[in-house]
């Protein structure tokens, strides 16, 4: 079977602090602006640049947002609203995630590219109703620093009231974050297959070369 | 059961399919500029190789300012390093790369169909979200992250699963003073900002067939921002025109095979799409964006809308929250909001029809604020100055400058400041996007270009004569 991704962590059960982000279509530029984007990984203030605009004013200090909050600074796991993640292609928006410890983010809908960035960085996106979202997001406001916790092989949450809800994975992205594979060596196996459609292609479509 | 056109593309690039539906989908192009600087010494460290660097093309644009003219102009550190980066990468894996000195360089959605490189019948790719723009010549095309970008370097292909299908018909015909630009808000306006996702979109109808190459660009450039990461328009006379005699197009016999192809890639008649929504392109007026995505989009003869009307509690506090940040109120006409800078420019609306609509526009006439034209390459440039667009640029008192981002994503120099106003012909309007605290409200070139010399947002069929 194919090797295993060593900068990503299996992901398999996992609980935390989740905190509740009250913004519809959500944008990269939002979770990560783009004058950050040509920092590189390892910048010691890398974590600072996630919702960087929403937390702090222009001379660094503090705004009133809720992950400045001490209850949910912790949180792992995010609660969001409908399109999270639209906008810009920039994976730096799941970097940043991750550079947070976050894991997972719940929300009603994803953009597209977003999604696919986390599935491939080990960071769990979970598509839940909007009504479900919106009542998480309640509970967590009511009680700050509440726990919401993930079993992906069962493919459920428990909220912070313990009720449970279902989720839905395709097959192929669960088993690849459940154990932190590497795509690319993944393809890699596939080679032959490549080159064989290449050469049918090529006979029938020159022009395309 | 007939295929859709991009289902008839999709299967002929399925090298092999999964259990699950997945399919591995061969690459025919991809594209890169500088912000994936990065991907080379990632894939390096891997230990991989670009399998095809004849099939990546590469071209600076986000980083380098519009006033730079060699790369020493641009300022040393990241900027500089980003740019330099990507050139020398390209030397040393041997992929064409269009440099700042090059005149074919540019906005990497505007040079690929410009050389020829995008193609009807073909898949694309960039890790870009705007990459979507390439579906208006007829193919597969959408952005992608950092690690797909690594595993198309080193495989030429990707796992995709197959979108749902959506099909906009744009019914009539556009009035005068209309754009692509103003189609895509209004149907950005009636999806809503997710409306897409999960789609990929095929737009037809007569009023997207009677529009330019250019305009059909721009049709699909902004689709992502419906939440769909491909549009689509199927390849007719004017994609095969607009294709001939491109740098990178097939040659002879090739060519005549590709046009025979290319004409059986229209949607059957009897092709089925998950979704079909139909607007009618008699009805679209002049439209302006209020809020901070551009879903929040408005007629010009209207007003800035109520929150209180608003039913639905999160989208009232959405609302509200928009008017704070654009600092607006409620009631207000559109035509009443002054601006503070104008931007002519963005892979939306950066080619040559664009330039010629604003002109129009501008003749005669003198800029009431700061406006920045910005070509997306260095062919545009050229073709626009010898039309002597950028005299009636430069007459207006606009500033007529060197191709590329510029003030669509505030990276590389040109930006708004704190608390300022644009009228922008990109394609996002999100908070801080034009630099932090800034205020984009979305136009098409024409519009922009009313806003300029008003000084506030007009309707631009007041000021051109009806052809
Ligand atoms: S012009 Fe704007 S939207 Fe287009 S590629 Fe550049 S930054 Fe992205």
């Amino acid at each position: 079977m194919a090797q295993k991704n060593p900068g990503l962590e299996p992901f398999t059960t996992f609980a935390s602090v989740a905190v509740p982000i009250d913004i519809a279509n959500c944008d990269t530029d939002q979770i990560i602006p783009a004058r950050f984007l040509r920092r590189p990984g390892n910048d010691p203030e890398y974590p600072t640049f996630l919702f960087h605009d929403l937390r702090f004013n222009e001379d660094g200090s503090e705004k009133d947002f809720v992950y400045n909050k001490p209850e949910f600074r912790e949180g792992r796991i995010f609660v969001a609203d409908v399109n999270w993640g639209c906008g810009s292609s920039r994976e730096n928006a799941v970097s940043v995630l991750r550079a947070n410890k976050v894991r997972s983010v719940i929300a009603p809908s994803f953009g597209d590219i977003h999604y696919n960035n986390c599935i491939k960085n080990g960071v769990l996106p979970i598509r839940l109703s909007s009504e479900v979202c919106e009542t998480l997001r309640r509970q967590l406001h009511e009680s700050p620093g509440a726990e919401i916790a993930i079993d992906l092989d069962a493919q459920s949450l428990t909220g912070p009231d313990q009720t449970s809800y279902e989720f839905e994975i395709e097959p192929f992205d669960k088993h690849r974050l459940l154990n932190g594979l590497d795509e690319i060596v993944l393809t890699m196996e596939f080679e032959s297959d490549i080159a064989d459609f290449k050469t049918r292609y090529e006979a029938k479509h020159a022009w395309a070369g | 059961m007939g295929k859709t056109l991009f289902e008839k593309i999709w299967d002929e690039h399925v090298i092999t399919a999964r259990e699950d539906g997945d399919v591995l989908l061969y690459i025919d192009r991809h594209l890169i500029h500088d912000l994936h600087f990065r991907a080379f010494g990632m894939l390096k460290a891997k230990g991989l190789e670009i399998r095809e660097p004849d099939k990546l093309f590469g071209t600076p644009d986000h980083s380098i300012p519009t006033t730079a003219k060699v790369l020493e102009d641009i300022p040393e550190g990241e900027m500089r390093q980003t740019v330099e980066v990507l050139e020398r990468s390209a030397e040393e894996h041997g992929f064409t790369h269009f440099s700042m000195t090059d005149d074919r360089h540019g906005i990497v959605h505007v040079v690929g169909p410009e050389q020829g490189i995008t193609l009807p019948g073909l898949t694309l790719v960039c890790g870009d979200s705007h990459t979507s723009t390439h579906g208006a010549l007829g193919c597969i095309s959408f952005g992608i992250g950092t690690t797909e970008v690594q595993h198309v370097l080193a495989t030429q292909s990707l796992w995709q699963r197959k979108p749902k299908s959506m099909r906009i018909n744009v019914t009539g015909k556009l009035g005068f003073g209309m754009s692509g630009k103003d189609i895509i808000l209004a149907v950005i306006r009636e999806i809503s900002a997710a409306g897409g996702t999960g789609y990929a979109i095929e737009y037809a109808g007569s009023a997207i067939e009677a529009l330019s190459m250019d305009g059909r660009m721009t049709v699909c450039n902004m689709t992502i921002e419906a939440g769909a990461r491909s549009g689509i328009i199927a390849p007719d006379d004017k994609t095969i025109d607009y294709c001939a005699g491109r740098p990178y197009a097939p040659k002879d016999g090739q060519w005549d095979q590709a046009v025979a192809y290319w004409r059986t890639l229209p949607s059957d008649d009897d092709a089925r799409f998950d979704k079909e929504i139909t607007i009618d392109g008699d009805a679209i007026p002049p439209m302006v964006t209020w809020g901070n995505s551009p879903q929040w989009a408005l007629p010009v003869t209207e007003t800035i809308p109520d929150p209180s009307g608003e039913s639905d509690p999160l989208k009232r506090a959405d609302m509200e929250a928009a008017l704070d940040y654009m600092d607006l109120k409620p009631g207000m006409p559109l035509t009443d909001i002054a601006v503070d800078t104008v931007f002519i420019g963005a892979c939306t609306n950066s080619r040559i029809d664009d330039f010629r609509a604003a002109a129009e526009v501008a003749k005669n006439r003198r800029a009431k604020v700061r406006t920045l034209v910005v070509p997306g390459s260095g062919l545009v440039k050229k073709q626009a100055e010898a039309e002597g667009l950028d005299k009636i640029f430069t007459d207006a008192g606009m500033e007529w400058r060197e191709p590329g981002c510029s003030m669509c994503v505030a990276m590389n120099g040109d930006m708004l400041a704190p608390g300022e106003r644009s009228a922008s012909t990109s394609n996002r309007n999100f908070r801080g996007r034009q630099g932090l605290g800034s205020r984009t409200h979305l136009v098409s070139p024409a519009m922009a270009a009313a806003a300029s010399v008003t000084g506030h947002f007009t309707d631009v069929r007041k000021l051109i004569p009806e052809a």
